[in-house]
């Protein structure tokens, strides 16, 4: 792949966060090249947001190193992610749900007109050509967000990232509360972010979703991280196995293996934590 | 996007006419405007009780002085209740303020700065030093909130008990009067009033901001293509706004000053009284021109500055708030100490009204203010909620109050009454809410 000789636009080198005593991600290195979804796996509680969040400014790390294009920067609040082009769509839809769709796209970076005020024109017509490219048919521009279906407001959420010329994109389970045609809406914008050339960290619980969409896959269990492989060398059930084992598959033992029923998304989601 | 920037407006979903498919096309808010039918019916009905003599422009102007207090502060208790929190020493606060102004000008700015009577501008000085104080103490309110973490319905319980307890201290249990005459004058009684020819600048000047307003909002919406309303809702709009406020610069003008004050002015002035005495146009008094400038300053800036987007952001979401980079801590700071301010102001309407304070100025005032928001239309959830509502639910309560006053209700019965108003208008929102699902 030609993306591999390129410098990572992400580098994190041996992230620790703490949450009390507990190490929630305990000296993890995991690295990103443009046009690259990188998909991060793992059990309930096995760290992947709490590195996310690490990378995002929601919770800085307690040590560790950030390099973004080859240089090492400081990341204490999601202001400072936004000034590096990370981005973030969460989980748990972060949105306003008492606020527009421009309002959300441009919440907490409005524009403004000369007098100081808000200018709701501008920021209309900003989402309106976003959201033309993500989501055509969407028109419901002045209703609070709380009146959108799933996959609008996740389009909203990403028109976000878009606007603002995200760069590197982490996206926390995107499409958890999703049906499965918004599912696949959300999948095609996915792909869609890729090609232009914006790096993705793809956080998911469904392994479809993850061998879909994703170039590498980084498995993480009890903070730690178990490995990163390419999509093409390993198969679903490898990636289970390490998912539910913690281990690289050459250190899994038959024995092991053979212990682990109903491989699948139910087994993933009740893994250990 | 050409699709985009020619699409018309979607048509209502039923051809048939109705009032909300018209509002809704007309972009009016429908709740505000309920409330605003309310409001009337409320007015109207205690007009047919009285025989007909309720709707007086003495009475009005007798009405809308007294609520302006209670309206200034829910402004302010509007935001604080969309950010999730609640303030319950703002009666206290007024009072200590009000003390404050009134030991300022009887005592402090005389005796200890020197600055007697005839020092100018002692008013605004005392006016500053207390909007100052609102300020402050609203400030460290908000810091032992949003910085410490002390829930507000504590920390401004602690604030009504020892800010009520301060003001005894302040005044040694003695009420305090004698205030400037300047300062008086925000008491709004018939001299403290703008006057009749004010009253129609006033007037006009209103009507041209909606006309202009109107035109600026479309303008902005042309720039960029966007869906404009019909025309003939602007024009309905522009026209019913311009006559609801020239009718009521006249209906405030149709207040004289009583015959005493007018005998007495016209022998100051050695103007002859005509047969059947002097008639000035009292106009609009002083408090209710605050609260309209308070009112517009402060929807100004719900609506459209970025603190106004966070706090209903924060409202509706803190954690996607705090998320979006929005520091969500100094803005509920701000929001205190904007609250502190609309007490020293709402304190100023109280000490000119009484020239001077007592140990019980602003005596609950934060249950009335409290309610005036949530009949306007906020919901503790946080997040919903707006600045002309609950100046409407101030004066829904308040029109109450003085109605069933007016009509020899004795005032227990008034809150047994204010009291169910104030659950069945909630309860009838929130059925509403979801019913309509929003």
């Amino acid at each position: 792949m030609a993306v591999a000789d390129q410098v990572p636009i992400v580098e994190m080198r041996s992230i620790r966060v703490a949450y009390g005593g507990v190490h929630a991600v305990d000296g993890v290195s995991i690295d990103l090249r443009a046009g690259e979804v990188i998909g991060l796996v793992g059990g309930n509680g096995a760290g992947k947001s709490t590195l996310m969040k690490a990378l995002s400014g929601a919770h800085p790390p307690n040590s560790g190193e950030i390099l973004i294009d080859g240089k090492a920067v400081s990341i204490t609040n999601p202001r400072d992610a936004k000034s590096y082009h990370i981005e973030t769509i969460y989980q748990q839809l972060a949105l306003a749900d008492n606020i527009d769709a421009p309002g959300n796209v441009f919440l907490g970076r409005e524009m403004t007109t000369g007098w100081g005020t808000m200018d709701d024109g501008a920021m209309e017509d900003a989402t309106r050509k976003v959201m033309g490219r993500l989501n055509p048919n969407f028109k419901r521009f002045a209703q609070p967000v709380r009146s959108l279906s799933g996959g609008q407001r996740q389009a909203v959420a990403i028109a976000r990232a878009v606007h603002f010329n995200a760069k590197i994109l982490i996206m926390d389970e995107p499409t958890a509360a999703l049906g499965p045609a918004e599912t696949a809406q959300v999948r095609d914008l996915i792909r869609q972010l890729k090609n232009d050339g914006i790096g993705i960290f793809l956080i998911s619980h469904d392994i479809h979703d993850v061998f879909d969409l994703s170039d590498r896959i980084s498995v993480m269990y009890h903070g730690r991280l178990v490995g990163t492989m390419n999509r093409d060398d390993v198969t679903s059930d490898e990636v289970l196995g390490m998912i539910i084992l913690g281990k690289a598959p050459g250190e899994v033992t038959q024995k092991e293996l053979a212990g682990i029923q109903l491989p699948g998304e139910a087994a993933v989601e009740g893994a250990p934590s | 996007m050409a699709n985009v920037t020619t699409a018309p407006r979607q048509a209502p979903a039923t051809p048939r006419f109705s009032i909300r498919g018209a509002l809704s096309a007309a972009e009016i808010d429908f709740r505000l405007f309920g409330m605003l039918l309310a409001l009337v019916a409320i007015l109207i009905g205690f007009n047919l009780v009285n025989g007909g003599t309720f709707l007086r422009p003495t009475n009005m102007t007798t009405l809308a002085v007294q609520g302006a207090g209670v309206a200034v502060l829910a402004t302010g208790m509007v935001l604080v209740i969309v950010a999730r929190n609640i303030d319950l020493s703002v009666g206290s606060l007024v009072g200590f303020i009000a003390m404050t102004y009134a030991l300022l000008m009887t005592d402090w700015l005389p005796n200890i700065l020197g600055m007697g009577d005839d020092f100018p501008f002692r008013w605004l000085i005392a006016l500053a030093i207390g909007v100052g104080l609102g300020a402050v103490i609203g400030a460290v309110q908000g810091f032992i909130i949003a910085y410490i973490g002390v829930p507000s319905f504590v920390v401004t319980l602690g604030g009504l008990l020892s800010i009520r307890g301060a003001v005894w201290v302040l005044s040694q249990g003695a009420a305090v009067s004698g205030l400037d005459p300047t300062f008086q004058l925000f008491g709004g009684s018939a001299e403290g009033s703008i006057g009749g020819t004010l009253t129609w600048a006033v007037g006009i000047v209103g009507c041209l901001a909606i006309i202009g307003l109107i035109i600026y909002n479309r303008r902005q919406r042309r720039r960029f293509g966007f869906p404009v309303r019909p025309v003939w809702a602007e024009v309905t709009i522009a026209a019913v706004g311009c006559l609801a406020v020239i009718g009521l610069a006249a209906f405030a003008n149709g207040n004289y000053w009583p015959p005493g004050a007018a005998t007495r002015y016209a022998q100051e002035h050695g103007i002859t009284e005509p047969p059947g005495g002097l008639k000035i146009a009292v106009g609009v008094p002083w408090p209710v021109v605050i609260l309209i400038a308070v009112t517009v300053v402060m929807t100004f800036l719900a609506t459209r500055r970025r603190f106004g987007r966070y706090v209903y952001a924060y409202g509706g979401n803190p954690e996607a708030a705090e998320l979006a980079g929005i520091n969500t801590r100094w803005t509920l700071v701000k929001i205190y100490i904007l609250m502190g301010i609309l007490c020293a102001i709402s304190a100023a309407i109280a000490a000119g009204r009484l020239n001077g304070a007592t140990l019980d100025v602003g005596q609950s005032y934060e249950l009335y203010v409290i309610a005036a928001a949530v009949v306007g239309g906020t919901t503790f959830a946080g997040g919903i909620g707006t600045v002309p509502g609950a100046v409407l639910g101030a004066f829904v309560m308040q029109s109450l109050a003085y109605g069933l006053a007016y009509s020899g209700v004795n005032s227990s019965i008034q809150n047994i009454v204010a009291g169910i108003v104030l659950i069945v208008a909630v309860g009838f929102d929130s059925y509403n809410r979801r019913r309509v699902g929003s």
